[in-house]
């Protein structure tokens, strides 16, 4: 008699390729690799239907350092590959791995249209402000007056943000985390891949080499309480120490401000709380920067719309799971007029 | 200005039912506004052709602009038809007869007309206007132009408006018909059988049964005027019998359909679904357009933001298990280079068509070429290998799609498909083949992981492992970066590095001992002169050498599909002949990949100006070559 047992559960470990990882000692990108680990390891995926596609760049050689599947492909593509991949298998559960260069610069286009179309997929970004692989020069993500190989005397061009830029694109679920924060870390990865669409993550990473504490100002330990936000869907908008200040509608025009309780006659109603459904909301935390607001970190934005795989399948009348029939092909090729010649 | 109906002041009797002209083939041409229904004309003459027995090609030649201004040279709109009672490849050098509805027409397509051709005009739409939109300084009608010509000046615009009166349509919807009264001549004159017209008018206006009417009233009216009008008396009619066309079931395809359901059958013969990204290009948009429609034949479309992500698309989905097909033009392809080497490092099945047009950069994307040849061998950074074919006519496109899709999958190698804008737009009569006659190519994909290694080969055709996401135990990481030979991890190592540029090489290169042996088209096998060939170069070079080889020249005539690898004895077959002649529509690219591969004398036959070459052209060069041979050659030594 057959009995179904249901495959083991995969501990984070198995997530592990036999792989040397081949990151500078300090990257970030070792802990955000663990984090990817544990939350596979928590969502109980099966290492044959996962697959990381990733670009090129330091956070490109991702895919090696997994047990899953994995296709490291060329600068910028990974979103175009791996739409690719969803239309001949929508059933994997497939992550792009990119970084600032490689998904805003060279293959910002891709990033736009995948997320438009809102393949079902997750997109993890590791923004650290540098070219790390190329050795050190200023990114789209670079922040004016970045000194690099390539702009010695400072940048000039101002730098793009990464949610705001998936929210222009029409994402439907925009989150952002921090490499060395493991726990909201692992939370974000866990709604992302829930996600049904395109899961767009901002990952602050750290290039311990060319850039290093680049994101000090709202990470450090003495300012991150102060700095950042983490926001909770339907719960208040409320950070600080002792969780004192939070945002709320400044009067009379469409904008944020940062008030602390029992200041001015502020109470807990006065303080919004997070709508991750709302666009516009969305938009105001994303655009938030130190010093002068804080940094809005976890699931800004997620207000699941149809996704592409399936929509394009169903529009190609359902991908039939056998090819059509000699019958059905001599159908086709004899369609519209024809004609005899006899013998 | 002759506005008035030039029928009247026609002396000599008309042709007489019963005594038309025999002829062994004609060319018809019909030109005018974008707006005059040049395109239904010419479909509709062809439908009519084919069903009476003839064999044809025809060759649509839109104007580049979408909506030109009406009247303008760069508004003209032209259908050409080549129909006999011989084998026909070409859609024809020159018309014997043009149909031009404006002076525009005129203006743009008189010098193609061969010289004591038939010029049919519609006097209706001469005017000072319309002359100076055209750019004629003087009237045509009366300054000598059409002096070589034989005319039929015919006000088809009030004729057409006579014939539909009784159906009071407005004067707009009433001039519309004058396409139909052109074309009821014109089957009066070549006596083609008027009912499948009909019955298609009837079909296409079946909610407007007035315009239906109409149309087949003007119809009826044209071809009643050839009948009982007094035509001038050099102006007989014309039989052309039926050719002998094999037994069977035929349809019209162009270039464009054949590729496509070459695809389709082709992926159907290896057991996978298809994905096909694209890009809009001209002129290769008609094969998204077409695939577009046959979801229910395991085909997803793309239409991708840009080239790259086209053949990216296309790779993940090979990756993923499907077929991957991409399409463009010589421009989009140059874009698409560093992902096809990503698919030749990655060893992923692969399929580019590149639909070739004319000129570097932009250059003239309506006009036809085949230069991209250099672009297809060699076009990639570093030693990157990968199967070049080409497609030498509309019908042939559907058989090179599935070798393509045959070698992609049986080598795990990107192959890319060469067709040009000519084939893709010129419809010829197709047999259509029985596909349960025609042998699979069942893709295996590997599923056994013991022993499982992704780049380990297939022993005879080097192709590594095809292990697809999804499947238990064979996960594994691939990418563009150099892989060991054996475990297919990343590899620096040197030696590595030469072995597997050397595999890659090898298993490119091998693909030539799975192809038929390469025989002349027609001629021997060996003699003073061969033409090589490639590409829609076949229906000039094919008509040209069968004329040739019936005056008893002796020329031989090979055309190949396989361009990379080379077919393995063709060094062979082309040591048997004392000159090579290349023609070719580029600069001579064939020609460097035979003088390089085979250390051969070869000489090319150059035509880069847009347009197919002309039969005369081939047959002129073929007989320079050959008087220039008898003359230097010894006297008594024939071959």
């Amino acid at each position: 008699m057959n009995v179904l047992t249901p495959p083991p559960a995969l501990k984070p470990q198995d997530f592990a390729s036999d792989q040397e990882v081949r990151w500078c000692p300090g990257c970030g990108d070792y802990a955000i690799l663990k984090g990817v680990q544990k939350a596979l390891a928590e969502i109980g995926a099966r290492t044959e239907e996962t697959v990381f596609i990733s670009g090129i760049g330091c956070s490109s050689r991702f895919p090696y350092y997994m047990s899953t599947y994995g296709f490291h492909t060329i600068h910028g593509r990974a979103p175009a590959v791996a739409t690719g991949l969803k239309l001949a298998n929508p059933a994997l559960d497939v992550w792009v791995v990119t970084g600032d260069g490689d998904g805003l610069s060279i293959g910002g286009n891709h990033m736009l249209h995948v997320l438009r179309r809102n393949v079902d997929l997750q997109i993890l970004l590791f923004n650290n402000e540098i070219y790390g692989l190329t050795k050190g020069q200023s990114s789209p993500t670079s922040r004016v007056g970045t000194r690099s190989p390539s702009t010695p005397t400072g940048s000039v061009e101002r730098p793009v943000s990464p949610p705001l830029f998936a929210l222009g694109a029409g994402a439907r679920f925009v989150a952002r985390t921090v490499d060395t924060q493991m726990k909201p870390l692992v939370a974000v990865m866990k709604r992302a891949q829930a996600h049904c669409g395109t899961s767009f993550v901002e990952i602050f990473q750290n290039c311990i080499v060319y850039n290093d504490a680049v994101f000090e100002d709202f990470t450090a330990k003495d300012v991150a309480a102060d700095n950042q936000i983490v926001v909770s869907h339907g719960e208040p908008l409320l950070f600080g120490r002792d969780r004192q200040k939070g945002l709320r509608l400044r009067p009379g025009r469409l904008d944020l401000e940062v008030v602390t309780a029992g200041v001015d006659g502020v109470g807990p109603d006065d303080v919004l709380r997070h709508d991750e459904t709302s666009p516009t909301l969305a938009w105001m935390l994303a655009a938030m920067t130190p010093p002068e607001m804080p940094m809005a970190l976890g699931v800004l934005y997620c207000d699941p719309a149809p996704s592409f795989a399936p929509a394009v399948v169903a529009d190609s009348t359902a991908i039939p799971t056998s090819p059509p029939t000699p019958e059905a092909l001599n159908a086709l090729l004899r369609r519209g007029h024809t004609w005899t010649i006899a013998d | 200005m002759s506005s008035t109906s030039t029928a009247s002041t026609l002396a000599a009797p008309a042709a007489l039912a019963g005594h038309r002209q025999a002829l062994e083939s004609a060319v018809v041409r019909f030109a005018g506004d974008s707006g005059d229904g040049i395109q239904v004309t010419g479909g509709r003459f062809a439908e009519a052709t084919a069903l009476s027995g003839n064999d044809l090609a025809t060759f649509p030649d839109f104007p580049a602009e979408i909506r030109a201004p009406a009247g303008t040279t760069y508004g003209v709109s032209a259908f050409q038809i080549n129909f006999g009672a011989r084998r026909i490849l070409t859609s024809g050098d020159s018309p014997d007869t043009l149909v031009a509805f404006n002076p525009a027409a005129l203006k743009v397509e008189l010098a193609d007309v061969k010289p004591g051709g038939l010029v049919i005009l519609d006097t209706g739409s001469f005017n000072e206007r319309s002359l100076r939109k055209a750019g004629y300084a003087a009237d045509p009608l009366t300054d000598g132009t059409l002096d070589a010509y034989r005319t039929l000046r015919l006000d088809i615009s009030q004729l057409t408006l006579d014939a539909v009166k009784p159906f009071g349509l407005s004067q707009k919807d009433a001039l519309r018909c004058k396409n139909m009264w052109a074309l009821g001549l014109v089957y009066w004159l070549y006596d083609r059988d008027r009912r499948p017209t009909v019955a298609w008018l009837e079909r296409k206006f079946a909610g407007r049964t007035d315009l239906a009417q109409a149309n087949i009233a003007a119809l009826n009216a044209g071809h009643a005027f050839g009948e009982t009008a007094e035509l001038p008396g050099d102006l007989p009619a014309y039989v052309v019998d039926r050719a002998p066309i094999a037994p069977g079931l035929y349809r019209a395809i162009t270039g464009g359909e054949a590729l496509a359901y070459g695809l389709v059958v082709g992926a159907s013969l290896a057991g996978l679904p298809m994905v096909f990204g694209s890009y809009p290009i001209t002129p290769a948009s008609p094969l998204l357009h077409t695939l577009a429609t046959l979801g229910q034949f395991g085909v997803v479309t793309l239409q991708a933001e840009d080239e790259i992500a086209a053949v990216c698309a296309a790779i993940g989905a090979s990756y993923g298990g499907a077929i991957g097909v991409t399409s463009s033009s010589g421009p989009g392809i140059a874009l698409k280079t560093e992902a096809i080497g990503l698919a030749i490092a990655a060893e992923l099945p692969l399929v580019v068509v590149n639909t070739q047009r004319a000129g570097p950069s932009t250059g003239m994307p309506t006009k036809t070429e085949q230069s991209d040849l250099y672009q297809a061998v060699f076009g990639r950074n570093a030693d990157s290998p990968l199967v070049v074919l080409a497609a030498r006519s509309p019908a042939d496109c559907f058989d090179t799609a599935i070798e393509a899709m045959r070698i992609a999958t049986r080598y795990m190698t990107p192959v890319m498909v060469l067709s040009d804008g000519y084939i893709a737009n010129a419809a010829q009569p197709w047999r259509i083949p029985d596909i349960a006659a025609l042998k699979p190519f069942p893709v295996h994909f590997r599923t056994e992981a013991e022993g499982f290694q992704p780049y380990h080969r297939d022993p005879e055709t080097l192709a590594r492992n095809w292990a697809v996401p999804g499947t238990p135990g064979l996960e594994h990481r691939i990418g563009g970066l150099e892989k060991d030979y054996d475990t297919g991890h990343i590899s620096y190592d040197p030696a590595n590095h030469q072995r597997m540029t050397e595999v890659r090489r090898d298993k490119v290169a091998g693909v030539a001992r799975d192809i038929p042996p390469q025989r002349p088209e027609s001629g021997n096998d060996h003699g003073p002169l061969a033409i090589v060939a490639w590409g829609s170069t076949y229906g000039p070079i094919a008509r040209a050498v069968a004329v040739l080889r019936a005056e008893g020249l002796d020329v031989a005539h090979i055309h190949l599909r396989h361009l990379w690898p080379l077919p393995a004895d063709l060094g062979d077959l082309l040591s048997g002949y004392d000159r090579i002649l290349v023609p070719e529509m580029n600069t001579g690219q064939l020609l460097t990949l035979l003088r390089s591969a085979y250390l051969l004398p070869a000489e090319g036959l150059n035509k880069v100006s847009g347009q197919p070459f002309k039969v005369h052209e081939i047959e002129a060069a073929v007989r320079a070559r050959l008087a220039a041979q008898r003359s230097s050659s010894p006297e008594g030594i024939e071959r």
